[in-house]
């Protein structure tokens, strides 16, 4: 059967020159870069030029690098780091509802811990408001963190007009740049931020490696691990040093193709986007119509679920994604949905179509000869239908999403 | 995640439609939480001699409703009252424990369809 894979915002196959030079590290090469001999030597010298690639992807200087296991431990690092050792300040957080849940959770961890938190809400793009922003900042404000662009709607946020709110507080800003990086430029200064998240596997690096920016003279402590005195006392355990030499490497590759693969895959998702609007009825694209990344499609299909849908595609060879309660372990569909305004039911009926460099037009050929049938199925199947659209009254205490129900 | 049986009737659902001049109709669920199953019954004598469904919902509330219709018909409605949640979710060979929360509704819709229908009787 044909396999196609859309959906590379959860993850991305390791790109043949990444694996070619982490192999190395693996074998040969495989001395702990803490150590003091030759074999150490030489693998701390690959970890430092590793970080300075990563600091150069991003505009930053090498020694503002931190190395994690990836984009959830950057993020609460981050948001860990500088609460911590800004508490005798102030206690208050900003957010925004649209954050991915290593942001949210990491910020309502904190909340019951004595912080207070804001949630900043979003328009029907999935935009945060820099007017929302600045009335949200108060004298006890201490940390302001708000993502680059959106996991599962590919919204662009607005970050050199939200940092420039902060810094004008002098509040730090954090941002996560997990789904931007490689994708659009990221540039820490441009941006105006103090520490940014990117996680390798998201850029065709490998899984379970990620980096954490902080910009030199920011306030911030190291509070998760206690341990040995690796990256300068500031995350303790044994280097990754495979998966921090791909890293390196495919920040690198991430930068160097940027423009040419951003081209490539605004042409693919244009087209995927008009098709879908032009030969399937009842559909709405989510998201942001222009501030959205370049390799992102994403849609709520009215009148039938999204587990539905992923599993009739991936019986045809199709990869996708869906921010469906069914999909997600929780009754609830997604947060980023819902934040934007899109009802439950609609929510139910989404799909994330994420592409990536393999990708080709034929595979966009292939989605529409598969999905048009398959929606026709579906809703033949649905007791919804356009005149009795979501017309029920009852609804769901189980799920606790509204007030009755029949369970 | 699915059993194959699951999957098959997923892929393959049995009796799906309505029935236009249905003896008896019983609905449940709601489109906030996700699931709508709706179920269509004939009745003669007192035993279900057709049964079709409508569901919108994931994999797994498509399959529930598909098995409950097999195992209702030619069941007297006496029988197919005794259907459980349970006994379809073990006729599929089981569902992931969220899913026993979240879609499994198949026989609350054919008891809400025999009500329906006994209603109709008054």
């Amino acid at each position: 059967m044909r396999r196609v894979y859309f959906d590379h915002s959860a993850t991305t196959p390791v790109r043949p020159e990444v694996a070619e030079v982490m192999q190395n590290y693996l074998t040969a090469n495989f001395g702990n870069p803490t150590s003091l001999h030759y074999f150490g030597r030489q693998v701390r010298k690959a970890l430092e030029e590793a970080r300075e690639k990563v600091a150069a992807a991003i505009g930053a200087k090498p020694e503002e690098i931190v190395f994690t296991s990836g984009g959830t431990e950057s993020d609460n690092m981050a948001i860990h780091g500088v609460a911590m050792i800004n508490k005798n300040r102030g206690n208050h957080i900003i957010t925004s509802a649209v954050e991915h849940h290593a942001v949210i959770n990491t910020v309502k961890a904190l909340g019951k811990q004595g912080f207070t938190v804001t949630i900043l809400p979003v328009d029907k793009y999935g935009l945060v408001s820099v007017e929302d922003l600045a009335n949200a900042i108060t004298d006890k404000t201490i940390l302001i963190s708000i993502m680059h662009a959106n996991n599962e709607v590919g919204t662009i946020q607005p970050i050199e007009e939200l940092a420039a709110v902060a810094r004008e507080k002098g509040i730090p800003f954090h941002t996560d740049a997990v789904q931007s990086m490689g994708k659009i430029p990221v540039n820490v200064d441009k941006l105006g931020v103090d520490l940014l998240t990117i996680s390798g596997h998201k850029i065709y690096g490998p899984k379970g490696v990620g980096a954490l920016y902080i910009r030199k003279g920011t306030r911030w402590r190291q509070s998760l691990f206690h341990g040995g005195a690796q990256e300068r006392l500031r995350r303790a355990g044994t280097e990754n040093v495979p998966g921090i030499i791909g890293l390196g490497k495919a920040c690198e590759l991430a930068v160097q193709d940027l423009e040419k693969e951003s081209a490539y895959l605004t042409t693919l998702r244009d087209k995927l986007i008009k098709e879908v609007m032009d030969r399937i009825s009842n559909v709405r694209v989510t998201g942001h119509p222009t501030r959205r990344l370049p390799n992102h499609a994403s849609f709520c299909f009215e009148f039938i679920e999204g587990e539905s849908m992923l599993l009739s595609l991936d019986m045809k060879g199709i990869a996708a994604s869906s921010g469906s309660a069914c999909t997600s372990g929780s009754l609830e569909p997604s947060h980023v949905l819902l934040a934007m305004g899109i009802p439950h039911e609609l929510a139910h009926g989404s799909i994330r179509i994420t592409l990536g460099r393999d990708n080709t037009e034929a595979d966009i050929d292939y989605f529409m000869e598969i999905m048009p049938p398959i929606v026709e199925r579906l809703r033949a199947m649905s007791p919804l239908d356009q005149e009795n659209e979501f017309a029920m009254e009852s609804s769901c205490a189980a799920c606790k999403v509204s007030t009755s129900c029949h369970r | 995640m699915y059993t194959d049986k699951v999957m098959d009737h997923f892929e393959n659902p049995r009796n799906v439609g309505e029935i236009a001049d249905a003896d008896g109709v019983g609905q449940v669920g709601n489109p906030t939480c996700g699931d709508i199953m709706k179920i269509y019954l004939k009745i003669d004598n007192d035993v279900i001699t057709d049964i079709k469904f409508k569901t919108f919902g994931c994999g797994a509330a498509i399959a529930t409703s598909s098995m409950v219709t097999e195992m209702a018909k030619g069941k007297t409605i006496e029988e197919a009252l005794k259907l459980s949640n349970k006994a379809v979710a073990e006729a599929l060979g089981g569902l992931p424990p969220k899913k026993m929360h979240c879609s499994n509704l198949a026989a609350d819709a054919l008891h809400a369809a025999i009500e329906n229908y006994r209603d109709k009787q008054k």
